[in-house]
C-alpha cells in the first residue's frame, strides 16, 4: 500500500530537484516522441541541446541565446509576480503584441527624423502599450471581480486582429509595394534597437531584462511589497489580516507583468523582428508561462528556465533544417516539460508513504 | 454594402451550428466545474478532438467514426490533467494552461499531413417533409446529428444532475469534498470521470470544427473557442439551460459579423473578427458581479489527508 503523507514543511531539497527531474523526464519521452516520429533520438535531443552551444557554427548560435531569451525572461519575471500571489495573467501574448504596436508607432511617426530621444520614446510607448493593456482585466477584476484569466486571454485574440489591422492599414509600409508589414525599424537608425556589442546578441532588450531580474529579485527578497505577494499566494485571509490591499495588488502584478511583456515587444519590434508584420508574435507570451514555472517562480530560476527554453527554440530550427524535425515537435516538446514539472511537483509538498496504513 | 443579403431565416439556423462546438464544450466543462474541478485545458481538449476526429474521419471515410474518435482524443488528453490535478495535486490553473499548451502542439504535430485535404462530409437528418414547412423547416429541421446530439447533451446533463442519485453525489462533491469525502464517496474517481466526460465533449465540439464548419484542418483552427467555452460556463452560473442560451446568442455574435463580413460592410474585418472576445469580455463584467452560483470547492485541491 503506497499513501501520500503531506510533509510539514515543502522539501527544499524537491524543489530545487523538481526542474531537473523534470528536463531529464522530457529528454527521455522527448525523445520517445522523436523515435516515434523516425528520427534518431540521441541525434535529435544533440542537435537541439549540443549543437547551438558547442558545435560547429555555435559561434552564430550563441548569441541567438540572449536574442530570445530575453523577451522570455522579461516576460516570465512579469508573469512570476502575478503567479506567486495567485494573480493570472496569461495575456502577456496580446500585451507583447500591444507594446510593440505602441513603440513601433511612435518610431514610425517620427519617421524619418533622427534624433537621440526617439529610441527612449518608442521603449517608454512600449512599456505603455502592454501596461494599458493589462491594466483591462485588472481594473475589470478590481471593480467588478471579473476573472483574470479569461478576460487576459480574450484580449490577446483582440490584439491579434488589431495587429493584422494595422500591419495592412496604418503602420504599412507606404513605399512597401503593397506588401504587409511596416518600414524595417533596423534600416531606421534613431530607432533601430541594435546590437551593443556587435555579434554578442546583447541588445537594450537583454539588458532591460538583467535590470528586471534584479528588480524582481530586491523585491521578493527585500522588499514589503514582495512579502505581501508572497503571503497572498500562500494565505490570502492571513494577507488582508497584515493590512495587504488585494486590488492594489491586483493593479501592481498585472500592470508590472504587462509593462514588462511591452517591453519585451518593442524591444525585439526594433530589433531582431526589425518590423511589424501579421505573423510578428511567435508564441513567447505563452511560452513565457512554463520559464515561470520552470523557474520556479524565482528570479534567477526564471533566468535558467529561460535560456534553457530560448535553447528549444534555436536547437529546434537547427533539428529542423538538418533531421527534418517538424517546428510543432519541439512545442509537444516544451508542453511536456510543464507536464513533468506539475507531477514532479507532488514531492515538494508530499512524501510517499509504504506500508499498511494506521489509524490514529 | 447589401444588409438585404442576410437572410434572417439562414442566419437563425446557421447561428445554431456556429453554436454547437461552444456548446458541446461548455456542456461538458460545466459538468467539471459541478464537480468541483476548474480544467483550463479546453482549448488543449477542443484542437485534439479536432484532429484526432479530423483524422479517423478521413482515414475510415466515415463521420461518425470521426466524432467517436474525437471524443476518445478529448477524453484521453483530459485524462493527463486528471493524472496532475486528482493523483498528483498539481495547481489546477497551472495543470489547464500545460494542457491548452501541449495540445495545440500535439495536434500540430498530429494534424502535418492532413493540410489541405478535404474530409468526408456528414449528411443533415432527413425529416421528409418537415423540413419543407417555412421558417420552422430550415431552423429546426435541416441540421446535421450533432447539432442534435448537442441540445440532447445539455438535457440529459439537466436531467442527471437535477434528479438522479449520480448527479447528486457530484455536485456534492463538487460544493464540499470533505463533507462528500466523510461520506464515503470516492472524491478523486468520481472528479476523474467528471474530468474524462469533459474532454469527451470538448473533442467533439473540435471535431465539429474540423468537420462540419469549417471543414478542413488548419493548425490553432479552435481559435479561442475553448476559452469561450469556459467563459459561457460562468455566464450560465452553472446552470446547462444558460448554457444553451448563452451558447447560442455567441454562436448568433459570430454567425452575424461573419455574414456582415460577407455583406461588405464599412467596419473593417479585422474589427468584426474582435467582436465575440469583446463581448464576452462585456458579458464577464455584466455577471460577475454574483459569484454566489459556484460550487464551493471548485479549483481546490483535494487530498483525504487534510
Amino acid at each position: 500500500m503506497i499513501r501520500l503523507e503531506k510533509r510539514p514543511q515543502p522539501s527544499r531539497a524537491f524543489s530545487y530537484a523538481t526542474p531537473l527531474l523534470a528536463v531529464l523526464a522530457t529528454f527521455f519521452f522527448g525523445g520517445l516522441l522523436f523515435a516515434a516520429l523516425g528520427k534518431d533520438p540521441i541525434a535529435s535531443i544533440l542537435t537541439i541541446f549540443w549543437e547551438p552551444l558547442f558545435g560547429e557554427f555555435s559561434f552564430f548560435y550563441r548569441p541567438q541565446l540572449l536574442i530570445k531569451g530575453a523577451p522570455l525572461v522579461l516576460i516570465a519575471i512579469g508573469l512570476s509576480l502575478g503567479f506567486k500571489a495567485g494573480i493570472w495573467n496569461i495575456g502577456a501574448e496580446g500585451q507583447y503584441i500591444m507594446g510593440a504596436l505602441f513603440g513601433a508607432g511612435v518610431g514610425l511617426a517620427f519617421y524619418p527624423t533622427e534624433s537621440m530621444f526617439i529610441f527612449p520614446a518608442m521603449v517608454l510607448a512600449g512599456a505603455f502599450g502592454g501596461w494599458i493593456w493589462a491594466m483591462i482585466p485588472a481594473v475589470l477584476k478590481v471593480k467588478f471581480g471579473t476573472n483574470e484569466i479569461l478576460v487576459s486571454l480574450m484580449l490577446v485574440y483582440v490584439a491579434e486582429q488589431f495587429l493584422a489591422s494595422m500591419s495592412l492599414g496604418l503602420l504599412k509600409n507606404p513605399e512597401g509595394f503593397g506588401f504587409p508589414g511596416s518600414r524595417n525599424l533596423q534600416q531606421y537608425p534613431s530607432a533601430h534597437n541594435a546590437e551593443l556589442i556587435t555579434g554578442s546578441g546583447m541588445h537594450w532588450g537583454v539588458v532591460m531584462a538583467l535590470i528586471a531580474v534584479i528588480f524582481a529579485y530586491v523585491l521578493f527578497e527585500r522588499h514589503r511589497l514582495g512579502f505581501a505577494i508572497r503571503v497572498t499566494g500562500e494565505a490570502p485571509r492571513a494577507a488582508k489580516f497584515s493590512g495587504v490591499n488585494p486590488s492594489r495588488l491586483v493593479l501592481f502584478c498585472l500592470g508590472t507583468s504587462g509593462m514588462l511583456a511591452g517591453l519585451a515587444g518593442l524591444f525585439e519590434a526594433a530589433g531582431p523582428a526589425g518590423q511589424i508584420t501579421i505573423d510578428f508574435n511567435v508564441g513567447y507570451g505563452f511560452t513565457a508561462i512554463i520559464v515561470a514555472f520552470l523557474g520556479r517562480l524565482h528570479p534567477v530560476g526564471i533566468v535558467l528556465a529561460g535560456l534553457l527554453m530560448a535553447l528549444t527554440y534555436i536547437g529546434g530550427d537547427i533539428a529542423q533544417s538538418q533531421l527534418g524535425l517538424p517546428a510543432a515537435a519541439i512545442q509537444v516538446f516544451q508542453g511536456m516539460l510543464l507536464f513533468f514539472l506539475l507531477a514532479f511537483d507532488l514531492f515538494t509538498n508530499y512524501r510517499l508513504r509504504f506500508g499498511r496504513t494506521e489509524t490514529a | 454594402m447589401d444588409l438585404s443579403a442576410i437572410n434572417p431565416i439562414l442566419l437563425v439556423a446557421a447561428l445554431m451550428s456556429a453554436a454547437t462546438p461552444i456548446l458541446l464544450a461548455a456542456t461538458g466543462e460545466l459538468v467539471v466545474e459541478r464537480a468541483g474541478v476548474l480544467n483550463l485545458g479546453v482549448e488543449g481538449m477542443m484542437i485534439i478532438g479536432a484532429i484526432c476526429g479530423f483524422a479517423i474521419a478521413v482515414e475510415t471515410n466515415s463521420p461518425v467514426f470521426g466524432f467517436l474518435a474525437a471524443a476518445a482524443g478529448g477524453a484521453l488528453l483530459s485524462l493527463l490533467f486528471a493524472f496532475l490535478t486528482q493523483i498528483t495535486l498539481a495547481n489546477q490553473v497551472a495543470s489547464g494552461l500545460a494542457l491548452t499548451l501541449f495540445g495545440l502542439g500535439l495536434s500540430a504535430l498530429l494534424g502535418q499531413s492532413y493540410v489541405g485535404i478535404k474530409p468526408p462530409r456528414m449528411g443533415d437528418i432527413n425529416f421528409g417533409p418537415l423540413a419543407d414547412i417555412p421558417v420552422v423547416g430550415p431552423i429546426l429541421f435541416s441540421h446535421d446529428p450533432v447539432l442534435y446530439l448537442g441540445i440532447a447533451l445539455v438535457a440529459l446533463v439537466w436531467g442527471i444532475l437535477k434528479f438522479s442519485r449520480i448527479g447528486l453525489v457530484l455536485r456534492a462533491v463538487g460544493e464540499n469534498h470533505d463533507a462528500a469525502h466523510a461520506l464515503g464517496y470516492k472524491v478523486v474517481r468520481i472528479r476523474t470521470m467528471a474530468i474524462m466526460f469533459g474532454g469527451a465533449l470538448a473533442g467533439l465540439g473540435g471535431a465539429y470544427i474540423s468537420l462540419i464548419r469549417v471543414p478542413q484542418w488548419t493548425e490553432g483552427m479552435t481559435a479561442g473557442v475553448g476559452w469561450i467555452a469556459l467563459a459561457l460556463v460562468v455566464f450560465a452560473s452553472w446552470k446547462p439551460w444558460r448554457v444553451l442560451l448563452g451558447a447560442y446568442l455567441f454562436g448568433g455574435i459570430t454567425q452575424l459579423q461573419l455574414n456582415l463580413q460577407g455583406a461588405g460592410v464599412a467596419i473593417p474585418v479585422e474589427y468584426l473578427a474582435m467582436s465575440p472576445y469583446v463581448i464576452t469580455i462585456i458579458v464577464l463584467v455584466i455577471l460577475s458581479a454574483d459569484k454566489s452560483a459556484a460550487p464551493g470547492s471548485l479549483g481546490r485541491t483535494f487530498h483525504a489527508s487534510h
